[in-house]
């Protein structure tokens, strides 16, 4: 069972497992254990990232493109929403309308990226998207009677989902059930059902023949595999799961702008995410996603005690300024991608592949 | 016998996942023109290249001189005195013919420090280096970009040529154009390897000849054996000739 | 490439076809200036619209450079090249800060050395700094394109915390000395004198280079080792010290592109390198990858097409380099001056 849903793409390391069910159920209980609003939102951002850099690892793990545009599909989805909200009203057809409209617009934006510059090398398809993504944030930020400019778009969402609404009068364990609560768990439902969805596509023959153009492009070619159209479609996939990322954030912020969504910070995080917790394994992008989440918003927390320590002294004082956590991290970036291109979830499926190769022998 | 000029012992080259050399062995003799022959995709090409050091042996040795040369990188092999004329001429085409001999002259910083003598040697063998000395090589026609190749390689003394297929694609006059100057070469104690799939060719400018298939040298002997010999080109090359038409 | 003239070109009359080196895009930049002059309706403002163009065109050329021939010589496209130019703006805000009295006494001669100085130390960093970033950053992953990308990105991020944490993450000041201030009047044109100094410091940069890679030997190595890496090799030459050099060369001039860059704007920002990697990349797609000439072709239009936008419509000015460059690769796929690499 467990198997079949996983595709049969199971942890395959003790401590993963471990890692995997752990954030699962602090996802799940963090409204019980973790209280406050802080908590809530951490975690949520945490399901969206799941999704979102999943959907890049696919793109960059699995097809050995690097994008930097997939903030821009983000950005799609999360405008289609607000967008869609702002004309329609509160209403679920609203919801309809942006998730489909949104849809729309990343599928044919992908397929005309991918057309236009996936034959090409991977420099020149990193360059263009760079180009575009920084595009589309201009027109964003510009066309603002359309998408509210520097400022962005408030909305209300369905009542189902705002906090006004209540499910019962009197709280359940300490937690009072608010439309927020139904909000967060909804969105724990449809991480989990994406995630599952793209952990079948990797394991899929489509995934694997991605795979083998990313290992050796010129063999999968002399095997019959026409690469274009798979990286195409693999582009085209990963902007739709994007897309819906982006949806999911703009009805748990019942706001967008372009900081929230497009900015080129987000794509960094990205980038860090999916390299820190493993390339090539959709579960790396949870791991990463978890770990870096909470490390950007609990880490600051921990610098600044470090920077009072070190107030007295000049030059360490500046090094470890809470504003400069992503110093760190982009250290930690450049030795994972040299040392461990892996990342934490494969070097975790390395050991304990070595410790079950090896125990026969030792036992 | 002395010593060879170079020596391939047991030499394997893989490229990527392919295992293209199984342990080549072959010798080049001091003076002489040695012929390696075989058909398309029997690692003659591939021979060259790792000699050059373009492609590192995975095991083997290749003795330069007495010295191991294998684990080199490919700027000390030149400088040890190889020069190379790959199958695709390697010319530099936004450049012009003075300057692309310019770079094959090591010893000169301008046009002036050449040694002027040697040059005129040079344009004795190819007339067409002097005509268009300031013309882009990238204007030059198939024939003539295979002539400056091969004078880049000469413009200094060099103690070793290898040259792929110095023939391909070229027009019957050229050929002998290029038959007479290779004649001149060998006239100077040049040592030469060069790599050939047109027989005639080949048994023109030859003293020794190697034949390779399936990655190995399968015969080595002198070219006037083989030449007089027809069963024994029949059985090694009868094959490249099929092959190829 | 001096050379007695008896021995060339004595009688050459068969056998080679004509002579007609590409000068077509060389055309673009006039063209593009003249087919905006109706447009913009007064020739005064057209002249000082071009200078502008002209002077933001000559910059970015400058940073752009080194990217281009970089990419050229080792398919290494370094996406933080933008390090280095806000490490040289930043350089000469502490050089200018530290000459203040050099650089509001009115004396040219005193603000000249002044800004020569800032000029030349945040060249002199900026190149140093380009030593340790390719040993650390772009050598340990050559040839691996991905990685490449991911890691040289990463030297992006770190790069510019590392400036945030020396300078401050705030904007700094970054004032022309009391000289170069003000305008000078062409007819009826006012033109900002400090871009007039710009445009001639281009076209001394574009002539040096011009020069190193047409009649130096170790420039026609770097023109040959972008054509065909291996045959430089197989001539005897080491193409990885040819590589080191251009990459400090490329290292400096995007510090002073910096440095022109932030005297343009008058103030500097941590980010400044991150937002011009954009245009760049742009600029040396438009222009053929691993082109010098390309490259200033590219920086020009882009420059110009920024300020004629900027002030016929200025939404437009935000997607013109965007559309610039599906135009040209609309028309010529691999760029202006396509190399035909192997």
């Amino acid at each position: 069972m467990l198997n079949h849903l996983l595709s049969g793409d199971l942890p395959r390391s003790r401590v993963l497992a471990l890692m995997l069910v752990l954030i699962l159920a602090g996802l799940l209980l963090t409204p019980f254990i973790f209280p406050g609003a802080k908590a809530l939102n951490v975690a949520a951002k945490i399901c969206i990232f799941i999704v979102l850099v999943s959907s890049f690892d696919l793109l960059l793990g699995y097809t050995g493109i690097v994008s930097f545009a997939h903030t821009m599909f983000f950005g799609i989805g999360a405008y289609g929403i607000a967008i869609a909200l702002t004309r329609f009203g509160p209403t679920w057809k609203g919801v309809a309308v942006g998730v489909v409209a949104a849809l729309g617009v990343s599928l044919v934006l992908s397929l005309l990226i991918g057309l236009f510059s996936l034959r090409v090398k991977a420099m020149f398809y990193a360059m263009i998207t760079l180009a575009v993504a920084s595009a589309f944030m201009t027109m964003a930020s510009q066309f603002s009677e359309f998408t509210g400019g520097e400022d962005g778009l408030s909305f209300k969402v369905p009542e189902l989902l705002t906090p006004g609404f209540s499910l019962r009068e009197a709280p359940f364990l300490g937690v009072s059930l608010d439309g927020k609560l139904i909000t967060f768990y909804l969105l724990i439902a449809v991480t989990v059902v994406l995630f599952l969805v793209m952990l079948r596509i990797v394991n899929s023959p489509f995934g694997r023949v991605l795979q083998a153009i990313r290992e050796n492009e010129f063999r999968a070619e002399a095997l019959g595999y026409r690469t274009v159209s798979y990286r195409t479609s693999s582009n085209v996939l990963s902007a739709m799961f994007a897309t819906l990322a982006g949806t999911l954030l703009a009805l748990w912020l019942r706001y967008n702008g372009p900081d929230t969504s497009l900015s080129f910070e987000i794509m960094v995080d990205l980038l860090l995410m999916v390299v820190i917790g493993g390339m090539g394994t959709l579960y790396g992008s949870v791991v990463g996603a978890a770990l870096f989440i909470v490390a950007q918003n609990y880490l600051q927390d921990l610098m600044k005690l470090a920077g009072n320590a070190s107030a007295g002294i000049p030059l360490l004082r500046d090094l470890v300024h809470p504003d400069r956590w992503l110093l760190w991290l982009g250290i930690l970036f450049i030795l994972s991608v040299y040392r461990f291109p892996a990342g934490i979830v494969g070097n975790l499926r390395l050991s304990a592949w070595r410790k079950r190769t090896q125990a026969p022998k030792e036992g | 016998m002395s010593e060879p000029l170079l020596k391939l012992e047991g030499v394997h080259t893989h490229i990527g996942a392919y295992h293209i050399l199984h342990g080549v062995d072959l010798q080049v003799a001091q003076g002489e023109l040695t012929v390696l022959l075989g058909r398309n995709g029997a690692g003659k090409t591939t021979t060259l290249r790792t000699i050059m050091g373009l492609w590192q042996a995975s095991q083997g040795t290749i003795h330069f001189e007495g010295a191991d040369i294998a684990a080199r990188p490919t700027p000390e092999i030149a400088q040890a005195g190889i020069a190379y004329v790959p199958e695709n001429m390697g010319i530099f085409s936004d450049l012009t013919v003075a300057e692309n001999f310019i770079l094959a002259a090591r010893g000169s910083r301008r046009i002036e420090d050449m040694d002027a003598e040697r040059l005129e040697w040079v344009f004795g063998l190819f007339p067409a280096m002097k005509r268009f000395w300031q013309h882009p090589a990238g204007l030059l026609s198939g024939g003539q970009k295979q002539m400056l190749a091969v004078a880049r390689a000469i413009v200094e003394p060099r103690k070793l040529l290898l040259i792929d297929e110095p023939s391909k694609g070229l027009a019957p006059a050229i050929i002998q154009n290029m038959i007479v100057a290779f004649r001149e070469l060998k006239r100077t104690d040049t040592t030469i390897l060069l790599v050939e799939q047109n027989f005639n060719f080949a048994r023109q400018l030859g003293d020794q000849v190697a034949v390779m298939d399936g990655g190995r040298v399968v015969h080595a002997g002198t070219m006037a054996d083989l030449a007089g010999d027809e069963a024994l080109q029949q059985s090694l090359l009868g094959l490249s000739l099929a092959a190829h038409q | 490439m001096t050379t007695p003239s008896e021995t060339a070109a004595v009688q050459a009359p068969e056998a080679l076809p004509v002579v007609h080196p590409d000068r077509l895009p060389l055309l673009l930049v006039p063209a593009l200036a003249l087919l905006a002059l109706p447009f913009v309706g007064s020739f005064s403002t057209w002249v000082t619209l071009t200078f502008a163009g002209l002077a933001m065109g000559m910059i970015i050329f400058i940073i752009a450079s080194g990217l281009t021939l970089v990419f050229g010589l080792m398919d290494v496209l370094n996406f933080g090249h933008g390090v280095f130019i806000t490490l040289g703006a930043f350089m000469a805000t502490s050089v200018l800060g530290l000459m203040t009295a050099w650089t509001v006494s009115g004396s040219l001669l005193l603000n000249l050395v002044a800004v020569l100085a800032a000029m030349l130390v945040a060249m002199t960093v900026a190149g140093g700094v380009g030593v340790a970033y390719e040993r650390l950053i772009i050598r340990p992953v050559y040839g691996q394109p991905l990685k490449q990308i991911l890691i040289t990105m990463g030297g992006m991020i770190v790069g510019e915390e590392l400036i945030k944490v020396i300078w401050g993450p705030q904007a700094r000041p970054l004032l022309l000395p009391t000289a170069f201030q003000g305008s000078i009047l062409m007819g009826d044109a006012a033109v900002e004198k400090y871009r007039i100094i710009a445009v001639i410091l281009g076209l001394l940069v574009f002539a040096a280079m011009t020069w190193v890679l047409s009649r130096t030997k170790a420039g026609l190595l770097i023109r040959a080792g972008v054509q065909d890496r291996e045959m430089v090799e197989s001539l005897g030459y080491r193409i990885r010290r040819l590589f080191i050099g251009v990459f400090i060369v490329g290292s400096a001039l995007a510090g002073l592109g910096g440095v022109m860059w932030g005297l343009y704007q008058q103030s500097v920002i941590p980010q400044l390198g991150s937002q011009v990697n954009v245009l760049l990349f742009i600029v040396i797609i438009i222009g053929g990858m691993g082109s010098v000439t390309g490259c200033f072709i590219g920086a020009l239009l882009v420059g110009l097409l920024g300020n004629y936008t900027g002030f016929l419509a200025p939404k437009v000015a935000l997607f013109s380099n965007i559309l610039l460059m599906v135009i040209v690769l609309l028309w010529r796929p691999e760029g202006l001056f396509s190399l035909g690499k192997k």
